[in-house]
């Protein structure tokens, strides 16, 4: 199958639900190492992001993430609003004017929000946010890509990545984002970037399946 | 946890109606959730603008008015506003010779702020930030994100709005609000966490022997548990912090702070503490505040900023001000 507007429109649906339904596992992950809104923040900004694409139709895949990222840049707030917004941003601006995207062109979507997330953030691998989820991710989807996966094969492979991303992540010691201020008391924690981002991944998995 | 709320949702904006309703020198933007002095505008003056989580207050729209900031922008309970919310505020300050944005180092804030000053820059709205990182309890290392603005923020925002008040233009404020941020430092511990309305029940447990030492102001916890103390002893030890990292010498501006949910008679208690320290190194206690400033909700608990005095800031401190939480000489 290739990622059309039904896809990424499906894609966007299934990731507000399934954040919605891990609201309160997100809230405790933060609680622990940060302040405790991550599910509140994730739900708020996913429903703003499927509220915009409604109100504005669009008519490609890059359109639809695109107007996913303005919404929840526009709603979310705190780091996680412009960071997840900027990047569904870049990875739709990435897909241009395709009206069915290749699964080698998601993969250049996705690289293109890994880029955006770590230069507006500053982030890097192994500093226990995010990027320890989808860093592996695209990786992971590029190289199935490479063996000659389709979207579906290289969606899973890439939802895998960001779930051992996330898993290891536990033994890390923040250095980015407000858990960086408890220093090594971050340590045996799982990062709640990390798990939204592992969800998210994990429902572009399931509705190229 | 009882609240005394309608509902978790509806917290900020039965707060801001409050505000508009007791305050009618403020203009109150219920749908943009932005709050500005209804002034109009000044012509030639530089615009402040500062902006976070709710859960502070008076921080940040308890600020507004005569001498210090012209717009606020408050988020969610202990979460940034978002940047089309900065931009509405940016406008809302903008008296046609630039806008200075006061911001918390907190990751949140800041990426909202810089994406809000570059929107502004389209609508050719100059913006200079300047981040607050105030906060002795963080190591300033490649290793965190950075020292997180607190409560010398009250200061900046105070100081640069009297010189902008007094017709300086936005570079000379920015380097101002600077300045004001690298002469101060502050330092908290917290006895009980703060309860954010949506969750319900506090940001962290602590025993009844124990505080939480170097707390930020979102109830984040700080960066190690303590013994409980007495109050002499606490305030000793969150001034030896503060010491050891820019040593407490002169006149002294000092705000004993307290985070929402502790007595004015402990903070009193506290001040003279923080006053006997002082002088017993040799300092003095030329200006202060004793109260509730920069808040972590219903938090127990105080935080300590001080900062040295030379004559321009003493002026600027001393010149009128005029907002719901901080009037004088008006």
């Amino acid at each position: 199958m290739a990622f059309d507007v039904q896809t990424a429109t499906a894609w966007i649906t299934a990731s507000e639900a399934v954040v919605k339904a891990n609201e309160a596992r997100l809230t405790g992950l933060d609680a622990a190492i940060g302040d405790g809104d991550h599910g509140a923040n994730m739900a708020r900004g996913l429903a703003a992001a499927l509220a915009n694409i409604a109100e504005k139709e669009p008519a490609t895949p890059g359109d639809v993430l695109v107007a996913a990222g303005r919404g929840i840049v526009a709603k979310t707030g705190g780091a996680s609003g412009p960071l997840y917004g900027t990047a569904f941003r870049r990875a739709g601006k990435a897909l241009g004017d395709a009206t069915e995207a290749t699964a080698e062109q998601v993969g250049d979507a996705l690289e293109a929000a890994l880029t955006a997330i770590k230069e507006l953030g500053g982030a890097a691998e192994g500093d226990k946010t995010m990027v320890d989820g989808l860093a592996p991710a695209v990786a992971a989807f590029r190289q199935a890509v490479a063996d000659g996966g389709d979207l579906a094969s290289a969606s899973v492979a890439a939802a895998d990545a960001a779930e051992a991303g996330l898993a290891a992540t536990v033994p890390l010691q923040a250095r980015k984002g407000r858990a960086s201020y408890l220093g090594a008391r971050s340590v045996g924690h799982e990062d709640p970037g990390a798990a939204s981002l592992a969800l998210i991944l994990r429902a572009l998995a399931e509705v190229t399946a | 946890m009882k609240k005394l709320i309608n509902s978790p949702d509806s917290v900020i904006a039965d707060a801001l109606r409050g505000m508009a309703a007791a305050h009618p020198s403020l203009a109150v933007d219920l749908e943009n959730r932005v709050v500005s002095r209804a002034g109009g505008v000044m012509a030639g003056k530089v615009g402040l603008v500062s902006g976070g989580g709710s859960g502070h207050e008076p921080l940040h729209g308890g600020y507004v008015g005569y001498g210090m900031l012209d717009a606020a922008a408050p988020g969610e309970v202990y979460t940034s506003p978002v940047p089309d919310q900065i931009l509405a505020a940016t406008k809302a300050a903008d008296h046609g010779s630039g806008v200075l944005h006061i911001v918390k180092n907190y990751t949140g804030d800041v990426l909202n702020f810089r994406m809000a000053a570059e929107l502004a820059e389209d609508e050719d709205i100059r913006v200079v930030s300047v981040v607050t990182n105030d906060d002795a309890a963080v190591e300033d290392s490649t290793y965190t994100a950075g020292r997180r603005g607190v409560g010398g923020t009250v200061f900046v925002e105070k100081l640069a709005g009297a010189a902008a008040e007094e017709g300086a233009d936005l570079d000379t404020v920015a380097a101002l609000a600077t300045r004001v941020n690298e002469a101060t430092r502050s330092f908290a511990i917290a006895l009980h966490a703060g309860t954010v309305p949506a969750a319900g029940k506090p940001g962290f447990d602590l025993a009844e022997n124990e505080v939480e030492l170097g707390v930020g102001i979102h109830g984040e916890p700080g960066r190690e548990r303590g013994t409980m103390q007495p109050v002499h002893d606490l305030v000793g030890y969150a001034l030896d912090v503060i010491h050891a990292d820019r040593p407490i010498a002169g006149d002294q501006l000092v705000m004993l702070n307290g985070q929402g949910g502790t007595p004015l008679i402990e903070l009193y208690g506290a001040f003279a503490e923080a006053v006997a320290w002082i002088e017993g190194h040799g300092g003095t206690v030329a200006r202060s505040l004793v109260g509730n400033y920069i808040t972590s909700l219903d938090q127990q608990g105080f935080s300590i900023t001080v900062m040295s005095l030379d004559d321009e800031l003493l002026r600027l401190w001393d010149a009128p001000v005029s907002t719901p939480a901080l009037r004088w000489g008006r």
